[in-house]
């Protein structure tokens, strides 16, 4: 996975609540088994409308998107998450995140960004007047700054420190094998199995 | 101090655990489907790893399959390409799969419970947000991220923080004709889609405890849709009594009823949030909106954006009628439905096809519309096949379809036309959900079946 540390780029305004994941990525675009192409299919029921944001010539190239509450809500395609990095965008910042959501996010280098609504607001305001503001998400100093406006935000030290190295979580997981094997060693006899058939 | 139920079954899962890391939690059963899997085992080869435990792991083929012609090759190259990716993955790592075909074929969520792999006290993930369906067993059931199942494919564990606990009570006996469907879509409308963000949810309550497994699967189905990692309910004798003599059932039965019984709420437990529902004021309920907190009893007029507080509400109302092609104040029994399907891991079990086939028995479906019965799983099928439910459904106008996840998420050919209006006992009615332009309400199976009989939103009473 690709470090994050620091990002600079554009904003694109996403004035919706409840952007829920069928939104982002609609089921249609789920067949394919590759991590990759799935841009196209990036809010695709939205893009068919010229005046939606992403078709807006002073959005093409932002890289942050900042988008309404409870961004994210619903099923758990992480297909949503690759969606907007495969578009390019490095960032989501929002008042609130889905679980699912976010947890897929941290996991895959896309960083989400919790501010206020009254913050999300702010800045809403402030690249809809001036699309070019450069927004600078810093996760060393776990700041989102653009215009003469820092504002910190909240990411647990584990997971700061995961993305700032670009860990796999699956080898961090693997280094602990002896506990997840002496586990098992005590794992209780009544618990199921799906071999063999018994049917 | 005591602990909750979900404290308990995290406690007992913990692998590891150190201060300021998530903890790593074993996790007893991963089920896999063809949509959110074939990213992960192609990790695993690129990476030289393997399934740890294919033992703790089945998959089967529900999202994109199609519900006729079954047997033939799948129409959609790209729905056949996921497909045969998930056949020759589990060929490949060695995990069993249930097949277009087979009788344990279905949706994911109605097939773990009725192998009986499905049980009190486990963790279970899925890469479907719909795994809290399983909760109700008293397990621990939350739905990953296809990384996520990468992680358990390779490891059987996932690094996770405890979520915070929340009670719901849902006090007193429901009406006559109220059903799990509403009390889960009342819960969603009054705590919000994000309500439920950061918590697991334990349903209580003797609304909860009078209900079959079945309707405890569809309350715990929805957690996700307000907006919690997960949904439980503690096991009683229902559970065991469901659990007994299915195929995957422990050998030892006593032995893990023993156990089993030790899995509840401890009565000095403190719940991080309690929310009390009312049982005996609840009504049959439908969504108007486009999220599923965006519901109303059934007997309600659609609301005008004005009737909101907040203005986040206000526009979300506004954009939702624009799309829904709703007008403030139409009463909510006068919108005309074009489609009702009757499916899913939320209403797709037999109880579910039994309580609308016994309203639609010996009737006909209106002219104006069509309606679809997709079983949850082929078994589901069988069993509504040998007690004559096909053919009460058939007579009646209604397409009776083989199983699969099919119009819940319009994956496969079965998906609403642009404008077209559903009345659907699925999970979602977000844009586009059901097809691109579909407009979706979500009700139970008994106001489906009513919907279909009068062809606009109605409940079995207005029969």
């Amino acid at each position: 996975m690709e470090k994050f540390i620091s990002h600079t780029g554009t904003g694109v305004p996403l004035r919706r609540s409840n952007v829920d994941t069928d939104q982002i990525i609609p089921a249609v675009y789920l067949k394919r088994v590759t991590r990759s192409g799935f841009e196209d299919g990036l809010f695709s029921a939205w893009r068919n409308d010229p005046e939606f944001v992403l078709n807006q010539e002073a959005y093409k190239g932002g890289t942050v998107l900042v988008a309404g509450p409870d961004f994210g809500t619903g099923s758990s395609r992480e297909h949503a998450v690759w969606a907007l990095q495969n578009y390019g965008f490095k960032a989501v910042i929002s008042s609130r995140f889905a679980d699912i959501f976010r947890g897929n996010s941290l996991k895959g280098g896309l960083l989400t960004v919790i501010i206020s609504q009254d913050e999300v607001e702010k800045l809403w305001a402030t690249i809809e007047a001036n699309p070019a503001t450069p927004i600078t998400v810093d996760l060393d100093s776990r700041t989102v700054s653009y215009g003469s406006t820092t504002l910190n935000f909240d990411l647990d030290d584990y997971t700061r420190w995961r993305l700032m190295e670009g860990l796999d979580d699956i080898g961090l997981t693997l280094a602990q094998e002896a506990s997840i094997d002496a586990f098992e060693g005590k794992r209780s006899s009544l618990k199921p199995t799906t071999l063999p058939i018994r049917s | 101090m005591g602990k909750t139920l979900a404290e308990k079954i995290w406690a007992e899962h913990v692998v590891r655990s150190a201060q300021g890391e998530p903890d790593l939690l074993y996790i007893d059963l991963h089920l896999i489907h063809e949509v959110t899997s074939p990213q992960a085992f192609d990790g695993l080869r690129l990476t030289g790893r393997t399934v740890r435990r294919p033992d703790l792991t089945i998959a089967t083929e529900d999202h994109n399959v199609p519900t006729l012609d079954i047997l033939k090759p799948i129409a959609d190259p790209v729905s056949k390409l996921q497909v045969d990716t998930l056949r020759n993955n589990c060929k490949e790592f060695g995990v069993r799969l249930h097949s277009l075909g087979d009788v344990d074929q279905g949706v994911v969520h109605v097939v773990g419970p009725q192998l009986g792999v499905t049980q009190p006290g486990m963790t279970i993930v899925c890469g479907d947000s719909h795994t809290s369906t399983h909760g109700a067993f008293g397990a621990i059931a939350f739905g990953i991220g296809t990384s996520e199942v990468e992680h358990v494919l390779a490891t059987q564990t996932l690094s996770s923080r405890r979520p915070k606990t929340m009670a719901i009570n849902v006090n007193g006996e429901l009406k006559p004709g109220v059903t799990s469907k509403d009390i889960i879509l009342a819960i969603i409308a009054k705590i919000g889609t994000g309500g439920g963000q950061g918590y697991i949810i334990e349903y209580r309550g003797e609304a909860i405890r009078n209900l079959s497994m079945e309707g405890r699967m569809t309350v715990c189905n929805m957690s996700i849709e307000a907006g919690a990692r997960a949904g439980l309910i503690a096991p009683d004798e229902k559970t065991f009594e469901y659990i007994k003599g299915k195929p995957h059932a422990p050998e030892d039965f006593d032995a893990a009823v023993t156990y089993w019984k030790t899995l509840f709420t401890d009565a000095d437990a403190k719940f991080d949030v309690e929310i009390e529902i009312d049982g005996p004021s609840l009504e049959p309920f439908v969504t108007w909106g486009t999220n599923p907190g965006q519901g109303l009893p059934l007997s309600a007029k659609v609301p005008s954006p004005s009737d909101f507080a907040l203005e986040t509400d206000q526009i979300a109302a506004k954009n939702a009628l624009e799309y829904m092609g709703l007008t403030a104040g139409t009463p909510l029994k006068e919108v005309k439905i074009d489609t009702v399907f009757l499916g899913s891991c939320t209403n797709g079990r037999i109880e579910d096809l039994r309580a609308a086939a016994d309203i639609v028995k010996g009737k006909k479906i209106a002219s104006t519309l069509r309606m679809l019965v997709v079983p949850g799983s082929e078994r589901v099928r069988q069993q509504a096949m040998s007690e004559g439910l096909d053919k009460v459904f058939l007579d009646a106008g209604a397409e009776w379809r083989n199983a699969g996840c099919s119009m819940c998420l319009g994956m496969n050919p079965d998906q609403l036309a642009a404008g077209e209006r559903s009345a659907s006992t699925s999970n979602r009615n977000f844009e586009g959900r059901q097809g691109k332009g579909g407009r979706t309400h979500l009700v139970s199976p008994q106001v489906a079946a009513a919907t279909a009989i009068r062809g606009t939103l109605s409940s079995p009473a207005d029969l």
